[in-house]
């Protein structure tokens, strides 16, 4: 785990986010999503300070981080891609596009690329099930990917 | 696709402009509210709601109003009325659709709810992947606020009710109400053993009602109607509408709302347009990860919570996924247990390690190594699990298994002892074969085999080599006289 | 969704609710058996009642001591009620009236057996070679339901090893029955543990699962102590300890705490509460060690200096000195000083400088009698034997070495010491009873009483009350000093001077204790803190209590059996101790008492590091 030094501002922020949620323990929660909203992601030191302004210990902090699959540790690609692992997406050759878009950019599920550009995520069911199998690049969705349109995709944003 | 649709929960999604709550007033929005204020007691309002028949329409299908019933006799300085719209289940959304298309339906029925059961505040869990959903809910308590619908002295009755919302971070298990609670408390969503009750000892183990968004929905319409009407939609146990999310192999894919009672058949066939492409109809797969495949003989059931259940699914939250030939089930099977695998959280042991193991039994049997045995192992560990789990995912996370077991198991068999997958889905059980009849000899497929597994002379039919072989179809796809085919 | 809400379920507790009042007891049927049980209680008591003893894992219970796990997580211990869908936890399912449960008919028998299979199957069978060899509740539980092959098997879940001073983390044992995360969550308020990941590889494990050694672990021990299997054990030093024994050029020097002659006899089959001090002493003897000393006899002198520092303080406090700090508290006890280290770090000027009895000794040892012997103090090694893991890490201290040479060399738990007996052939039932070695072997009853919750500030107020009032103690037993409450409080009357007392057991009454302090909600001249529930009796080190706590209170009743027993019962009057001061040490708090038996302590509350 390597380890980041935080910006004196930054730290303002994430202790500025805990005030705003009245060091509420019971607010662990939504301070976490605040904070990977401003960091990207939650780095050992952010959920520290967090468990330190909260009152709680940084075990706990850790282990709900690492219960919801919306929080992660790693810092997302550039372009985060996901893949519509939900079943309407699924029955229509979903697994297949993740497989592409794995050999392709070299990467596993949960990790970033090298250049730091790709990161690759599942996710379920983006209620766009008409459109299946879709695929998320940041904001962008893209509709009916095949494995053949995979390196399109993917080309759309290597430069 | 207006066609045997009945539109209650949906009825203003699409129809009103969601950011202006003037529209929803416009359709007799509040009404309802202003009703039980200011005519009814808690009591009468309560009986309304229980004589209308509305069961939960989160999957349960528990009596709503017996549930506030419960909740409102408890004695408590504080209570608290919560909506679930934590919607996890792979391929359903009506929940977003709710909320992004009519957030005042809910927030107006959250707080006939808060005035039924003693609460003067209610929370929404929703899941943080929803931003329009949050965003257009937000707005609609800021305007529910001005129009004097939320805060306190609520129509001048003197009654008060505040809405929070909560966010979900992904966890599926946070459908179940224990651990949706303890989510909302900052912890772990781990369902805990029930009793006591949430309506007992809930969030910050004060008495709190959970319900569906959907649910809501229902409310204040049938406060507005009356009971009669809604008792009047729907089956004998089971009243009134339900959301569907048709997805799958069907023409029309997208959200339905029909009345209780409607046959399989007629969402599918009528509804939603038949099977694409003319393929055959195979299975429907009902309620998520916890429902069942059911097949060609279910289609004239009439849907209720009761039908489904008998017929080894359940109604859930109202995904409906259809399936044609080139589905396996086994590989469904699979695929939904490999779901439930990831969602479990681990608490109890049958859930955390049983569902593992049914897992990889299904891994071994797609993958060519089931033996007899196996199949009866599948089936007894199913029956444990459901037997044993803690909470609602665990005791019917089997179901996919047990149905498609129960409905398929000639693929299964197949699988085990002709090690034949007939949908060609299973990477591991297929076999590329040269036609010597049709190939020429052109040596093309050996040239684009990336593990050199064909072999042959220049104008000599080739062979492949099915140890060799990994199974990625280069070589079918670059031949041009149609030899190579799969077994 | 499968939100399956159990009708049948609600409706009865619908009804319940409705009845309330009227009910007390509730009638049911197990096994065919009628019962009549107190509301509220758990079929697993209520069966227990009438001989039917549903077997559980994750479930656990100090009962006396207030404490209890049961997330219902196992699932061993299901049961079937007649009319419900699924089977339900006996551990967490409360009675009803009219209820019928079948707690062995073929439906649970299979469940319960696949359950415990399924368990089995994820985790390491290396039962031979594992330190719960034989002590293991999961392996007992496999005998018990009679589980002869794995029908199921598949992937493990593997995690990194982790081993710090003391305690060692093989969590591809854990089965996540939570008790350890209870103990240091709940009861000890450490938090260094909590449950991590979901799903199949759900553990418990410490912060970015890292190591033990770098999260606020204070190595009370208490998770070691209820941990049912091999995940969490303690650092065996047993092995060094046979090697000093075999080195001629080293004298070996042992010293055995108060509370291990409660419990050791447990391990050799002898009942909860024997003592065994003489037997003890004599397999000491036997297994080669050169001189079999007591920490009793550190004890005392730790008496001498807290007791004195405690008398220094309240004087110059009456005299109005402004600087004095008041509560002292006590500091013998390793795990809590951690504990005030992390967590209190602004208190730290408050517990007494006075060194723990184990590392008293260790310099008595190596600068007083190994001079007398004329030998080098590196050639001398100190074992100690404790019911305590933090003691492994408390001899390992920087401040506890001359020149790299630590004061204690290795700390043995009492179970490492069975294992030795065991390992050397030694029959221990045989032994005859004999005494300790002269001069660290004589002790008073007030040392002995360090062992249990209470018995230190028992033994500061005989020394501190007649030292103060000059006069003698006309009963020496201060029995409202004694108990298994949380938190306790007295006043003892030194001559017309009312002496507040607080004791707390357990670290997370001692939070509390601390935090009224804090908060002036309360005031005391003198605070026993001890980091275990029950104090030593209860250590991370003793053999496994299962969750009776009737063994707890048989340790303590045989530590003040023994008290009650010895000639002298206060420290100052152990006529080696006067020895010792007259001969060596000059007069408690003096300077060579400063430099070898007191301490300072450190802020550790930056706890958390982030590993590179």
């Amino acid at each position: 785990m390597a380890k980041i030094k935080l910006s004196e501002k930054k730290l303002q922020e994430l202790k500025d986010i805990c005030t705003s949620f009245n060091h509420e323990k019971g607010e662990l929660i939504n301070v976490l999503h605040k904070a990977q909203g401003l960091f990207g992601y939650l780095p050992a030191e952010v959920q520290e300070i967090i468990a330190k302004e909260l009152n709680v210990s940084v075990a706990h902090v850790y282990g709900v981080v690492t219960f919801y699959s919306f929080f992660t540790m790693t810092p997302k690609g550039e372009h985060p891609i996901s893949v519509c692992l939900g079943t309407a997406c699924y029955v229509r050759g979903a697994d297949k596009v993740l497989e592409e878009f794995k050999r392709i950019l070299n990467i596993q599920v949960g990790e970033t690329s090298a250049d730091g550009k790709f990161s690759l995520s599942c996710l379920r069911c983006v209620g766009a099930c008409g459109l299946a199998p879709v695929v998320m690049v940041g904001e962008k969705v893209y509709g009916r990917v095949s494995p053949d349109g995979v390196k399109d995709i993917v080309a759309e944003y290597r430069n | 696709m207006a066609k045997k649709q009945l539109r209650i929960a949906l009825r203003n999604c699409g129809v009103i402009d969601p950011e202006r709550i003037e529209e929803y007033i416009e359709r007799d929005g509040y009404l309802a509210l202003g009703k039980v204020l200011t005519e009814l007691s808690p009591e009468a309002a309560i009986e309304i709601i229980k004589k209308s028949g509305l069961r939960g329409r989160g999957g349960g299908g528990f009596s709503t109003g017996l549930k506030w019933d419960i909740t409102r006799r408890v004695k408590a300085d504080q209570k608290y009325v919560v909506c679930n719209a934590d919607e996890g289940d792979p391929g359903a959304f009506m929940d977003r659709s709710v909320l992004e298309g009519d957030p005042h339906s809910v927030i107006e029925a959250m707080a006939i709810n808060g005035y039924c059961t003693g609460a003067s505040k209610g929370l929404v869990y929703i899941r943080a992947e929803y931003p329009l959903a949050i965003e257009r809910l937000k707005i609609a308590m800021k305007q529910a606020s001005e129009w004097g619908f939320l805060g306190t002295n609520i129509l001048g009755t003197g009654f008060n009710f505040e809405i929070e919302i909560r966010y979900g971070a992904g966890a599926f298990v946070c459908g179940e109400e224990t651990a949706l609670i303890h989510s909302m408390e900052g912890l772990r969503g781990e369902p805990t053993v029930k009793p006591p009750f949430p309506s007992e000892s809930g969030y910050l183990e004060k008495p709190t009602n959970v319900n569906n968004v959907e649910t809501y929905a229902n409310v204040p319409v049938i406060i507005n109607k009356g009971w009669e009407w809604f008792a009047g939609i729907g089956t004998e146990k089971s009243k009134g509408t339900k959301v569907f999310a048709l997805a799958g192999k069907i023409n029309k894919v997208g959200l339905i709302e029909v009345p209780m009672g409607t046959t399989l058949r007629e969402v599918i066939f009528e509804i939603g347009g038949g099977l694409q492409d003319g393929a055959t109809f195979k299975a429907v797969q009902t309620g998520g990860p916890s429902g069942g495949c059911l097949m060609e003989k279910h289609l004239d059931i009439p849907i209720d919570y009761d039908n489904l259940i008998a017929a080894g699914s359940m109604m859930g939250s109202g995904g409906m996924i259809v399936m044609d030939d080139a589905n396996c089930m086994v590989s469904i099977a699979k695929f939904y247990l490999e779901f439930t695998v990831e969602e479990s959280c681990g608490k109890c042991s049958p859930c955390r390690i049983g569902n593992k193991r049914l897992f990889e039994l299904l891994e071994k049997i797609t993958g060519g190594n089931g033996t007899p045995e196996d199949l009866d192992k599948l089936r007894n560990l199913s029956h444990v699990i459901k037997d044993t789990s803690l909470c609602g995912l665990g005791q019917t996370s089997p179901n996919p298994v047990l149905s498609t077991l129960e409905n398929f198991y000639e693929e299964y068999r197949e699988h085990v002892f002709d090690k034949k997958c007939r949908s060609s889905v299973c990477k591991s059980l297929m076999m590329y074969i040269i036609d010597a009849e049709k190939c020429i000899g052109c040596t093309l497929c050996a040239r684009n085999c990336p593990v050199n597994a064909i072999t042959g002379e220049r104008k000599l039919a080739h062979y492949i080599d099915p140890e060799k072989c990994i199974k990625c179809g280069a070589c079918m796809e670059k031949c041009k006289f149609g030899a190579i085919f799969i077994n | 969704m499968w939100r399956m809400y159990g009708e049948m379920q609600i409706r009865r507790n619908f009804y319940q609710l409705m009845r309330r009042d009227e009910m007390e007891m509730i009638h049911l049927t197990i096994d065919g058996k009628p019962v009549t049980a107190e509301k509220g209680t758990t079929i697993l008591k209520a069966a227990s009642t009438v001989g039917v003893d549903i077997p559980t894992l994750c479930y656990f219970e100090l009962r006396d001591l207030g404490i209890e796990n049961k997330p219902g997580g196992c699932r061993i211990c299901v049961v079937e009620v007649e009319g419900r869908r699924n089977l339900a936890p006996a551990c967490t399912t409360k009675v009803e009236n009219g209820m019928v449960v079948n707690t062995h008919n073929i439906r649970v028998l299979n469940a319960r057996r696949t359950v415990l299979e399924l368990i089995l199957s994820d985790h390491p069978a290396e039962c031979l070679t594992c330190a719960k060899n034989g002590n293991c509740e999961l392996q007992s539980m496999a005998q018990q339901l009679g589980v002869r092959e794995l029908p199921y098997t598949g992937e493990q879940s593997t995690y990194r090893k982790d081993t710090s001073p003391a305690i060692i983390r093989d969590v591809d044992k854990c089965i996540m029955c939570r008790r350890c995360e209870m103990m240091c969550n709940e009861v000890q308020t450490v938090g260094a543990l909590s449950a991590v990941n979901r799903g199949f590889m759900a553990v418990v494990a410490p912060a970015f699962e890292m190591n033990l050694e770098k999260s606020t672990c204070t190595y009370c021990g208490q998770c070691v102590s209820v941990c049912p299997t091999g995940a969490l054990t303690e650092v065996d030093h047993s092995r060094n300890v046979i090697n000093a024994l075999a080195d001629p050029t080293k004298t070996v020097v042992v010293q055995t705490a108060p509370a291990v002659r409660a419990a050791l006899g447990e391990e050799f089959g002898l009942a909860p509460g024997t003592l065994v001090t003489g037997k003890m002493a004599a397999a000491l003897r036997r297994l080669g060690f050169n001189y079999v000393f007591d920490t009793d006899f550190a004890a005392d002198l730790t008496i001498m200096e807290e007791g004195s520092e405690l008398l220094d303080r309240l004087s110059r406090y009456l005299k109005g000195d402004k600087t004095v700090k008041l509560p002292m508290l006590t500091s013998c006890c390793p795990g809590w000083v951690n504990f005030f280290e992390h967590y209190f770090p602004e208190l730290r000027d408050i517990p007494s400088t006075a060194k723990s009895p184990q590392q008293m000794f260790g310099p008595i040892a190596k600068e007083y009698f190994a001079k007398k012997l004329g030998i080098d103090r590196k050639n001398m090694i100190v074992v100690s034997i404790m019911p305590c893991l933090a003691k492994k890490y408390e001899c390992q201290r920087e401040e506890f070495k001359v020149n790299g040479d630590p004061d204690v060399n290795y700390s043995l738990s009492t179970r490492e010491l069975a294992h030795l007996i065991k390992s050397a052939n030694i029959d221990f039932d045989s032994l005859p009873e004999e005494g300790f070695d002269n001069p660290m072997g004589e002790s008073t009853g007030a040392s002995v009483i360090f062992g249990t919750t209470g018995g230190v500030i028992e033994a500061a107020c005989r020394t501190a009350y007649e030292l103060y009032t000059g006069k003698k103690l006309k009963k020496v037993d201060f029995k409202e000093l004694r108990g298994f409450e949380n938190i306790r409080h007295a006043t003892i009357d030194f001559d017309g001077l009312p002496i507040k007392i607080g004791i707390a057991h357990g670290l997370g009454n001692a939070r509390k204790l601390l935090e009224d302090i804090k908060e002036g909600r309360n005031q005391f001249h003198a605070i026993e803190i001890m980091a275990c529930p029950g104090g030593c009796i209860g250590g991370g080190g003793q053999p496994y209590h299962h969750g009776d706590s009737e063994i707890l209170k048989q340790r303590a009743a045989a530590l003040y059996r023994e008290d009650e027993g010895k000639a002298i019962r206060k420290s100052h009057e152990n006529p080696f101790i006067i020895e010792l001061y007259k001969e060596f040490l000059g007069k408690p708090l003096g300077e060579k008492s400063h430099h070898l038996l007191h301490t300072k302590y450190f802020d550790k509350s930056a706890g958390v590091f982030v590993e590179e």
